[in-house]
């Protein structure tokens, strides 16, 4: 039976649960649903609810663990002699499963019978046409011992699913039933579904956390490989990057960290005065009407792509600092060659980054309670006074949280960089030089055919594994400087 | 404020300090107080009393032109202090507010310490020569405010780390120690213990001794034990306004009658 058909034909028992349930209920209370312990519609999803859960998880299991386990199976039953010179376990067993869901099509297309496929015979009787007609290309003639593995997969695939469809059923059914006949105006049906839904929640929260561990672990494993292939003394210390995918590469990350700070520190020096002078424009000075109209501008260039803001990096910063420092330009200077240096990329960054300031300031410095305010009005206190000395020290630890988390969004910044920054690592104190960042670097290690078991390309996850840690201990940091704040009000 | 005797002499025994002429507010399109006329004497503790709503607060904020921090208040009328119009143009209302200071109902004092709480009026106001003036300021300021002895030996502590009583006498000495000449107190002693509150009113009894005092309560055994001037709002009207004694032993109208001896409110 087909996936899809045994999913609907699960749904329906469910919704026919639902019906079946709620009216149960209804009768056992006399058609009153004063009677009943929970509101009808309680009664029917917690049919529903036994009727689709069950079957459904044992599904999603059995679907990720069949073919884990077909695999195991059929691969051990290779023997290591037939593996061919040059090939790997691996590959013989990736032939295996090409060629049976080759047949498997070939015979839903009928390309060929049921019958002919059990008269197939390595070697002759051109298997490897038969399933090039239905788009499945192999590299090679079919050997035996991969026809006759193919063959077992299939089998086993097909006892699987079968096994399979039976069970869900059979479950579907069966949690169908044992709802239905506990239902009467006495079982307790909101407390279950209750129940239900913070195992909902509960699942959902903890995908969120097994992706993010899942995403750590595939860094961590990847950058303790690249430091088996390359000494991490040299990466940490190293002050030259350039790698070669020849070999020989020096990798050191310093250029990169030192690119990424500079470049992050001017985006800073850019976003947190404006943005915090526009938040408090906004919180203490503005009146509402334009507030209600400036806020959400402001936060529009926030959901302006970062492509963008590398083309006008590239476009408008870029050349108009050239005209500035660059040869020939407004102040007579030569300090910078091309449009593509620390600053462009700074500035846009910072500008990008305003937004996020201000947006996150103003909702500390609206925190802090209008009491304050009117104390100092009340002594005859200004405006930017009240602002200066008690505003502004009751929001700071706010605000440094918010700057920090604005610091962290900058180091991980990669789209401006990459257009703005140029890609040349350099150690350099020049603001108007090319440099590049931990993230570019990461994108142009990745790219293009790398090999993936290479120092050139692992590197990547070494660099991102250092960016992780570096904007994670910023939001930590953050975090804990925003709680101690909290606690002041709250 | 003044160190010439000959004028100390001149300054009669009921001085109007503040004379408010038809005064209406108004948020948005509602009006919180109608038409209010009133003198507030010179080194007078002058209650507000009446049921909650009826525009007690904003009355009082009117006069040292707190309203202008809600944008939607409008002031309508004209209310003299020192018979100069405090709603005219040419008056900064920062000025004025140094001038009549305001202690608000809950506790405000700043995330600061004590010593900063009390010195930032002086400060921002120049009052001190040097940080010995300062200290001294600061001292005669928590001495008024009657929490000296609780405080001196952590002055440098935070002020939101005292008690809520501990914090609303520091707020009143912090009004204080600015030196206004009128001090505004919005329910004061609302979120504090008896013993708090007795420490309070006696405090308010000596400000008296310099300063005109406002202050708005809901007790009626408190306005008639700290005040000399009661006046009974109702529905954004003043109602009636006289001697406390008058006001509490026979009143006039019957709406304050009936208010004091608890049948509206
Ligand atoms: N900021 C404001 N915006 C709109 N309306 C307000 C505002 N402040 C007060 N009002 C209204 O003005 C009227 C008077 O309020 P006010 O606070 O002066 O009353 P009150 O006499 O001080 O009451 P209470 O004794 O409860 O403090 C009320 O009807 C209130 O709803
Ligand atoms: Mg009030």
């Amino acid at each position: 039976m087909p996936l899809l058909w045994l999913i609907l034909i699960v749904l329906v028992l469910g919704a026919a649960g639902y019906v079946a349930g709620r009216q149960r209920a209804m009768s056992s209370a006399g058609g009153d649903p004063r009677h009943l312990h929970s509101l009808p519609v309680y009664y029917g999803s917690n049919v529903a609810l036994f009727a689709t859960v069950p079957a459904l998880l044992v599904l999603v299991v059995w679907l990720i663990a069949q073919p884990m386990y077909i695999d195991r199976t059929v691969a051990g039953e290779i023997p290591a002699a037939d593996i061919p010179q040059g090939s790997t376990l691996g590959l013989v067993m990736s032939d295996v499963r090409r060629v049976a869901e080759g047949l498997d099509l070939a015979i839903s297309q009928g390309v060929m019978t049921a019958e002919e496929e059990g008269a197939l015979v390595a070697g002759e009787s051109g298997i490897r046409e038969k399933l090039a007609q239905v788009g499945v290309a192999l590299g090679s003639d079919v050997s035996p011992i991969t026809l006759a593995s193919a063959r077992h997969y299939r089998d086993m695939t097909a006892t699987g699913n079968l096994v399979r469809d039976v069970l869900v059923l059979l479950l579907a059914v069966g949690g169908f039933g044992y709802a239905f006949s506990k239902t009467n105006r006495d079982f307790r049906a909101r407390n279950t579904v209750e129940h239900a839904i913070k195992l909902s929640l509960i699942l959902s929260a903890s995908i969120a956390i097994l992706t993010t561990v899942g995403i750590v672990l595939s860094l961590v494993f990847n950058t303790v490989e690249f430091f088996r292939l390359y000494p991490a003394a040299e990466f940490f210390l190293g002050t030259t990057w350039s790698p070669s995918f020849g070999g020989g590469s020096s990798l050191g990350v310093l250029p990169l960290l030192w690119g990424t700070l500079y470049i992050s520190f001017i985006a800073l020096a850019v976003a947190v005065p404006i943005g915090l002078f526009a938040a408090i424009y906004l919180s203490e000075y503005a009146s509402p009407k334009v507030r209600a109209f400036a806020k959400p501008l402001l936060e529009v260039l926030a959901g302006i792509p970062t492509i963008v803001y590398g083309l006008f990096a590239l476009l408008t910063v870029g050349p108009l600092l050239v005209s500035a420092f660059g040869d020939g330009g407004l102040f007579g200077v030569n300090w910078m060659s091309g449009a593509s240096s620390v600053s462009t990329a700074g500035l846009v960054m910072g500008i990008m980054l305003i937004p996020f300031v201000s947006s996150l300031s103003d909702d500390i410095i609206n925190a802090v309670p209008q009491a304050m305010r009117d104390g100092s009005f009340g002594l005859g206190a200004t405006k930017s006074e009240t602002v200066k000395q008690v505003v502004m020290p009751a929001a700071l630890p706010g605000i440094v949280g918010a700057i920090l988390l604005a610091a962290s969004r900058a180091i991980g910044e990669t789209m401006i960089v990459v257009l703005g920054a140029g890609a040349a690592a350099r150690l350099s104190m020049n603001p108007l030089e090319a440099m590049t960042t931990v993230t570019a670097k990461i994108v142009s290690q990745l790219t293009g055919d790398a090999d993936f078991a290479s120092p050139e390309a692992l590197v990547a996850f070494a660099l991102g594994m250092s960016l992780f840690v570096m904007t994670l201990c910023l939001n930590v940091l953050a975090l804990y400087i925003v709680r101690k704040y909290r606690e002041q009000y709250d | 404020m003044y160190d010439n005797p000959n004028l100390e002499r001149k300054v009669a025994q009921n001085e109007t300090k503040i004379s408010a002429r038809n005064v209406q507010v108004f948020y948005g399109d509602s009006q919180a107080i109608k038409d209010v006329n009133i003198e507030i004497e010179a080194r007078t503790v002058t209650a507000f009393i009446g049921p909650s709503g009826c525009g007690k607060s904003t009355f009082l904020r009117c006069l040292n032109r707190m309203n202008d921090t809600i944008d939607i208040c409008r002031v309508e009328g004209e209310i003299n202090l020192d018979g100069e119009n405090i709603y005219d143009k040419r008056v900064d209302p920062v000025q004025l507010r140094a001038k009549v200071g305001m202690v608000f109902q809950k506790p405000n004092p700043f995330p600061k310490s004590i010593y900063d709480n009390i010195a930032y009026g002086p400060r921002i106001h120049g009052l001190a020569k040097n940080k010995a003036d300062l200290d001294e300021i600061v001292e005669k300021a928590l001495r008024r405010g009657a929490i000296w002895n609780e405080v001196k030996d952590r002055l440098h502590a935070p002020g939101t780390g005292l008690s809520g009583g501990q914090q609303q006498r520091l707020c009143i000495a912090r009004a204080v120690a600015t030196e206004p000449e009128v001090l505004l107190m919005d329910e004061p002693c609302s979120a504090l213990d008896p013993i708090a509150t007795s420490q309070v009113e006696e405090l308010i009894d000596e400000l008296r001794e310099q300063y005109a005092v406002v202050i708005v309560t809901h007790s009626m055994q408190q306005a008639a034990r700290v005040s000399q001037k009661t006046a009974f709002f109702h529905l954004g009207n003043l109602v009636e306004y006289g001697d406390t004694g008058q006001i509490f032993t026979n009143p006039k109208d019957p709406r304050t009658e009936s208010y004091i001896t608890g049948r509206i409110g």
